[in-house]
């Protein structure tokens, strides 16, 4: 009897979209996220709301850009490096990008070989994504150490507009730490998957739950919109 | 039948997001050459309506590419879709309401301090 009951549920929900479907689902008892694991739905309610904390730093940039009297310092100079003898515009943050995105793609990848349960590539893809992660971090160090060296502070700057000093700091420190959050995070399922944790079903330390692989997509959901965060950091921050 | 959804909820839950390998590695390619096309805008010293233009072009393909595809949102249901993507559309109205602000914070800071410069 359940065995039928599923197969017509089944069919309702492979149904193409529409807005029936997405109707019933809001409505529906217990669950309005079907075939989303409650740990994904809740990372992604997370995600939502940290979209608003950096479209607040984005914005707030936008503010003080906008209404300052001053000359905006020009990022493409601000971040050049002096490389075989000219500047090249812009290249660290160039790198920078080109980083995270390969660590974005490693991440994928992990997320596929867990859902296959091929633990050993799952494992070692995390870890490579969590290294690239790293270099991204002492990159931004780098970088943080060149604008201080060179007289940038959140109050001032010798190039224009003081803003530009808090600005940088505060978008891409909290981005940086968003970074740094998500290796440390990485590391730890990195650890869990390749003992073989949620092969053989291992209670957490923390939670005393079950692991599925499922929290190898969760902890890919959140370094991907540090991905994602960036692509508006880079185009906004650096490029406008 | 409270019976069944559970079960039906469990069923749900042993498969996860499975996709070919193909479209990751393609999609990976893609946000590359995004990439390489983004910092060309700066290299080039494009400006003006051009530069804009391109920048957010860039930005939106690359976003999009991120969201749907390396975080599944093309493969979810409406339910998760609607929820998650249409709040940050609000986003919007606090841009255009900041907008103003500043400008109207730019004209008075020109009205007051603008002689000395």
């Amino acid at each position: 009897m359940s065995h039928s009951a599923a197969v017509v549920e089944d069919k309702a929900t492979h149904a193409p979209r529409s807005w029936n479907t997405l109707v019933r689902d809001w409505s529906s008892d217990q669950r309005a996220f079907k075939n989303v694991p409650w740990g994904k739905a809740m990372m992604w309610i997370f995600l939502l709301s940290d979209t608003f904390i950096f479209s607040c730093f984005l914005l707030s940039y936008m503010t003080v850009r906008m209404s300052t009297l001053d000359h905006w310092p020009n990022p493409s100079e601000v971040f050049a490096l002096h490389i075989g003898g000219r500047d090249i515009p812009l290249i660290l943050i160039a790198i920078m990008t080109f980083v995270l995105i390969s660590s974005s793609g490693t991440m994928a990848l992990a997320v596929k070989y867990g859902y296959q349960k091929d633990r050993h590539k799952t494992a070692i893809l995390m870890i490579l994504t969590a290294m690239l992660g790293a270099t991204f971090v002492s990159m931004q160090a780098f970088e943080w150490t060149k604008l201080i060296r060179e007289g940038v502070r959140p109050w001032g700057n010798p190039w224009g507009a003081p803003q530009f000093g808090s600005s940088f700091f505060m978008i891409t420190g909290f981005h940086g730490t968003h970074v740094t959050i998500g290796v440390i995070f990485l590391i730890i399922i990195a650890r869990k998957v390749w003992r073989g944790d949620f092969d053989i079903e291992r209670k957490g330390f923390f939670t005393s739950r079950k692991g599925r692989y499922e929290i190898v997509e969760t902890t890919g959901l959140y370094w991907h919109f540090v991905d994602l965060v960036w692509v508006f950091i880079f185009a906004f921050f650096y490029l406008w | 039948m409270a019976h069944v959804e559970s079960q039906h909820a469990q069923g749900q839950q042993a498969h996860g997001q499975q996709h070919p390998l193909g479209i990751y590695l393609w999609i990976w390619g893609l946000l590359f050459v995004l990439s390489t096309f983004s910092y060309l805008v700066d290299y080039f010293h494009l400006h003006g309506l051009l530069r804009w233009s391109l920048i957010l072009l860039f930005m939106i393909l690359k976003a999009g590419l991120i969201v749907a595809v390396f975080m599944h949102m093309a493969w979810e249901r409406l339910a998760l879709i609607y929820a998650i993507l249409v709040p940050p559309v609000l986003i919007l109205v606090f841009v255009a309401l900041m907008t103003l602000e500043s400008d109207y914070t730019f004209l008075t800071r020109e009205t007051f301090f603008g002689f000395g410069h």
